[in-house]
Formats: C-alpha cells, structure tokens, sequence
C-alpha cells in the first residue's frame, strides 16, 4: 500500500479579535493586546453616577490632558495580569532571598549603631509614603482614562505597597516593633518630614487622574527613589559598611529603574499629542517638582547635612534632562 | 540577487521578534505556514536586538533567538546587537 503524505495549509478564518484586528491589522496578536486594548467600558452607559453627576461613569474629561486615542498610551514594558505577576514573583523571590542571606549571617547586628539608627529614621517613616503612593495610583487607575494607561497604574500602587511591606520588614529586622512605632511618629510630627507628608496628602486632594500621574510617579518618585536609595542606600551607606542595607532596598532601586521606562513613555505620548498638553504638563511638572524638591531636601539632610543641597542640584539636573527626554521641558 | 531567509515556530515568544524583523527589513516577505513562520529577504536581512526588546517589552538575549530557529540561509554575521544574514560575495 502506498501512503501519501501531504501537508495541508489551512488559512484560519480569524487571526485575531476584530477589534483588534482595526487597530492592528489582520495578524495575530500579543497577549498583551488581547489583555489591553479597547477594553475599556464605552457604551451603553445610560446614566451618570449619583454620586458625582457631573461626570460620566468612565470619563476622559475628568484630565485637562486631551488625547484623541487615550490607547496610545501604551506601556513599554507590556505587563498585563500573567506577565507581571511573573515578574513581580522572580523579584520577590530575588528580595526573600536577600533578607535571608543578610537574616542569617546576622549581617544587620553588624552594622554601626550610627549607620542603624540612620537606616532606620530614614527609611521605616517612607512606608507611610509608599502607603500614600499606593492610594494615589489607585486613583489615578479608578478615574483615568483607557486600560493601556490604568492598568499599570493598579501595578504602579500595587508594587508601592509591595515596598511599604519591604520597608516594614526592614525595620522590623534592625529595629523590632518600636522601629515601625518610632517611624509613625516621625512621620506623624517629626519636622524632617512634615513637608513630605504634606505633598503625599495634597495629592490625595488632586482629583485631576493625570495631574496627579505627574505629582506622585513623575515629580515625586523620580526625585525620591534616585535620592533615597540611589544616592544615600546605595552610596553613602554601603561605603560605611551598611551594604546589608543596600541588600535590603534591591527591589526599590531595580523598580524605579523599570518603572521609569513606563512613566517617561506615558509622558512622551501625551506630550507629543498637542501643544496644549505639552505645556500643560510642562506647568504641573514644574510646580509639582519644586514642591517634591523642598519636601525632601529635610527628609535627606538627615543623612547628608550639609551635603543635602548639593545632592540635590544634582538629582534636579540629572531630572530635568530625563524629562527633556520626553519632550517636557521644565 | 539571491534570497536569504530565516524560518522561526510561530509562537508567542516569536511573534516579537518577527514583527521586529518586518520592521527593519521593509522587503522581507513573511510566509506564515502551519507552525512555522519563513522570511525571505533579497540578498539581505539584519535582525537586531533593539528593536526586538522595543517590540517585547524587555531585555533580550541574542542566544534566546536559537530556541525557536527552525533554519536559516545565507552568511551569517552575529554579535550582541545583531544578527545579520547575507549573500556577500
């Protein structure tokens, strides 16, 4: 008997969603855009929300920033649900790791009492900033526009209260219990850190989404997390024998670096849209960062004395030419 | 000018890195066939790293190219950046 093989092609008659396919052509599609695009509600809202009648459920007028695809916003990094959650683990289990190294050779007994309390005043009273972070991010992905942009605003909050946990943890490794007693007090009435804690509850007021985008991830963030762990962590306590500490805030500076890639690429879109939004974010930028500069100058004097300004110069250079990246002068 | 060519499975891991070659070689034809996926190109076609991190959204590895290579023709040139595929003499 003679068999005769053959390979038949067929021509499937879908490659992808039909929305999709509009927006991207008639290939398959990535997870990503499956899990992403157009999938915000649109239609067939009927009524405004009682308890805010002047707006729609899901409003693109909420923002002063006007785009005419809210979808171009897209996210660089490409997390939807399974790839962030993968992501974040992988971190996770990196962080688990070193607490554990650093746990179990007793490296944080090791440290000077002058680097330890230095640690601690610094970095326990940020937990309740990272807090505020979250809030903010959990705002900006309730009353933002289109799901390319509020999705990673909801892993934006998610992974700050991730690093509030991470703070907790660290204080409760050199200080105990009475370390995270001690932050909340500073935070609540310590004078270093009553300018912070003023511009993270002024955020909470801002009801402007992408306004408050700007204060929280953009003017605040990128100023803190570069000051914060970059040049105090990082440096200045790792050359005096506090690398354990550096250990421990891995997570912080790994994040900031990827999650600046998502922050700068939201700006640079939005701007690119129209003048009017370039100078829109122009302004809030300019406003939100010379607030975000005077109320961390007394978080880091702490540490730094009378070094603080001159740090600070810096970092505001090194900001001003990320931002100009983006095409946001300020 | 004769054609070179590179075959990958179609998968979700390659679906980046063909779009990155379609964008840097605009004369490449893609041939999506059951389970594999074959690109010619007229005497050249340049698959580079950049475009394909753009495309995938993060850090890729040259090397990560060879779990998904069915085959592939011409001269190959190949470092970090690029992996580039040629008729040259």
């Amino acid at each position: 008997m003679h068999i005769d093989l053959r390979t038949v092609s067929i021509q499937p008659l879908r490659q992808t969603f039909d929305h999709l396919a509009r927006r991207f052509g008639d290939k398959p599609s990535s997870r990503y855009q499956e899990g992403s695009y157009d999938i915000q509600p649109e239609e067939n809202l009927h009524y405004r929300p009682t308890w805010d009648p002047e707006q729609e459920l899901y409003d693109a007028s909420i923002t002063k920033i006007v785009m005419r695809d809210w979808y171009a916003l897209k996210d660089p990094r490409q997390f939807y649900y399974s790839t962030y959650t993968l992501a974040r683990a992988r971190q996770q289990e990196n962080t688990e790791a070193n607490f554990n190294f650093v746990e179990t050779r007793g490296l944080a007994d090791m440290l000077s009492d002058d680097l330890r309390s230095s640690a601690l005043n610094l970095l326990v009273p940020l937990r309740h900033a990272a807090w505020g972070a979250n809030l903010n991010n959990t705002f900006i992905c309730g009353y933002g526009y289109s799901t390319v942009f509020t999705q990673p605003c909801m892993y934006h909050a998610m992974d700050n209260l991730g690093s509030a946990q991470y703070l907790s943890r660290i204080g409760l490794l050199l200080g105990g219990t009475e370390a995270l007693e001690e932050g909340k007090v500073a935070w609540m009435e310590g004078d270093a850190w009553q300018a912070l804690r003023r511009y993270t509850e002024d955020c909470m007021a801002v009801r402007d989404p992408f306004e408050l985008f700007v204060a929280q991830n953009v003017a605040l963030d990128g100023l803190l997390y570069p000051l914060v762990y970059g040049r105090i962590v990082d440096d200045r306590f790792a050359a005096n024998g506090g690398s354990a500490v550096a250990m421990l805030t891995q997570f912080m500076s790994d994040w900031f670096e990827e999650t600046r890639k998502w922050v700068d690429a939201v700006m640079k879109v939005a701007a690119a849209e129209s003048e009017q939004n370039r100078e829109q974010l122009q302004a809030w930028t300019t406003v939100w960062r010379d607030r975000a500069a005077a109320a961390l100058l007394p978080v880091i004097e702490q540490v730094l004395a009378d070094q603080a300004d001159e740090v600070m110069a810096e970092q505001l250079i090194a900001f001003k030419a990320r931002l100009e990246k983006t095409g946001v002068v300020v | 000018m004769s054609t070179v060519f590179i075959a990958l499975q179609t998968n979700e891991e390659t679906r980046p890195i063909i779009e990155a070659i379609e964008i840097d070689n605009p004369e490449a034809v893609v041939n999506r066939e059951p389970a594999m996926v074959k690109i010619n190109a007229p005497g050249r076609l340049v698959i580079r790293r950049e475009t394909i991190e753009e495309q995938l959204g993060r850090s890729f590895d040259m090397q990560e190219l060879n779990i998904n290579l069915i085959t592939l023709s011409g001269n190959v040139v190949e470092d970090e950046d690029s992996l580039t595929l040629t008729w040259g003499n």
